[in-house]
């Protein structure tokens, strides 16, 4: 049950998300209008924090606790960040929600979308589905 | 103590959000040199549910299955956060995009989500079907075919100075600006 140390960790986040108010269709409508700096001070701020503890891990060389040495694999170009990204981008303004808000809002209460989950599970699953015909 | 707890029940700053959801980029890399990414967990629910001999769906969900504790614990943290740490206030919204939705008939600001589109009710018009299953659709095929949401391009993949994930994240934020202002004015 090693694994429970990351539903704590989720757990840690999902509070964040709740409490930031991430999680929010308006705050997500506000982005995308321009009449919020919210959300781009959630998402700047979180990527120069990131970064810096990237950076350091990389210098230090350093291992996990389970003395695995850290690596982060190399993204490679493919179509599929520019059609995907747009499809993605797309669903993001609708349903005001990236896939880790859907969790959360569904914990605050808004049980109706266990069915935008579903749906996503669904999409997830047709392009499985559909992956060798689509432009990698 | 009480202070504090009223304290922590008022929304966050962005900055202090920005901060905590930046550390679990490390948090997770210290932990079990796990990357940050939560739309995988999607792909690993169809390889556990429904792999129904797609290719894509064919490896051993179980050695990742951390992201899915992980998520379920989002889920919890969003409960332990309504349940106890909930802002006694309304949201409070930019006054420009609060017009702008009044214009489309949502008046409704008094929780996270506008009741008039997010509730089992508007499941019974054609609207409540495309924000909720349409859209969900779109995050989920969108997400797996970009290989990553947010999390794993936005703040992973930028953290870690990935440029595929440069590209990805202004397809996102494209993609939404589009979306904001093109169909949503269709579907509302």
């Amino acid at each position: 049950m090693s694994n429970l140390k990351y539903t704590l960790v989720g757990i840690f986040f999902g509070i964040v998300f709740v409490k930031a108010e991430i999680i929010s269709w308006f705050r997500i409508q506000e982005m995308f209008r321009l009449h919020s700096f919210h959300m781009y001070g959630v998402i700047g701020t979180a990527v120069v924090v990131g970064a810096l503890s990237v950076w350091l891990i990389k210098r230090r060389n350093a291992t996990s606790l389970e003395g695995e040495k850290i690596s982060i694999p190399n993204k490679e170009f493919r179509y599929g960040q520019i059609f995907g990204g747009l499809l993605f981008g797309l669903g993001w303004a609708i349903t005001g929600a990236c896939p880790g808000p859907l969790y959360a809002q569904i914990g605050s209460g808004f049980s109706v979308i266990v069915l935008t989950l579903l749906f996503a599970i669904l999409g997830t699953w047709s392009y499985g589905a559909l992956r060798e015909k689509l432009p990698k | 103590m009480e202070n504090i707890i009223e304290l922590i029940k008022q929304p966050w700053h962005w900055s202090i959000a920005g901060i905590l959801i930046g550390l679990t980029v490390p948090i997770l890399l210290i932990l079990g040199n796990k990357k940050f990414g939560i739309s995988s967990s999607l792909r690993h629910i169809c390889a556990a549910a429904i792999p129904a001999n797609i290719p894509f769906f064919q490896y051993d969900w179980k050695k990742q299955s951390w992201n899915l504790f992980f998520v379920v614990g989002v889920l919890l943290g969003g409960w332990i956060a309504v349940t106890f740490l909930q802002n006694p206030n309304e949201i409070i919204i930019a006054e420009k995009t609060k017009q702008a939705l009044e214009a489309y008939g949502i008046t409704d600001f008094s929780r996270l989500l506008p009741s008039e589109i997010f509730s089992w009710q508007s499941l019974t018009s054609l609207r409540g079907w495309i924000f909720m299953a349409l859209g969900g659709f779109m995050v989920g095929f969108g997400t797996r075919w970009a290989g990553g949401c947010t999390s794993g391009h936005a703040i992973m993949g930028l953290s870690s100075l990935q440029i595929p994930s440069l590209l990805a994240t202004i397809c996102f934020m494209i993609g939404g600006f589009l979306g904001t202002h093109l169909l949503l004015p269709l579907f509302l």
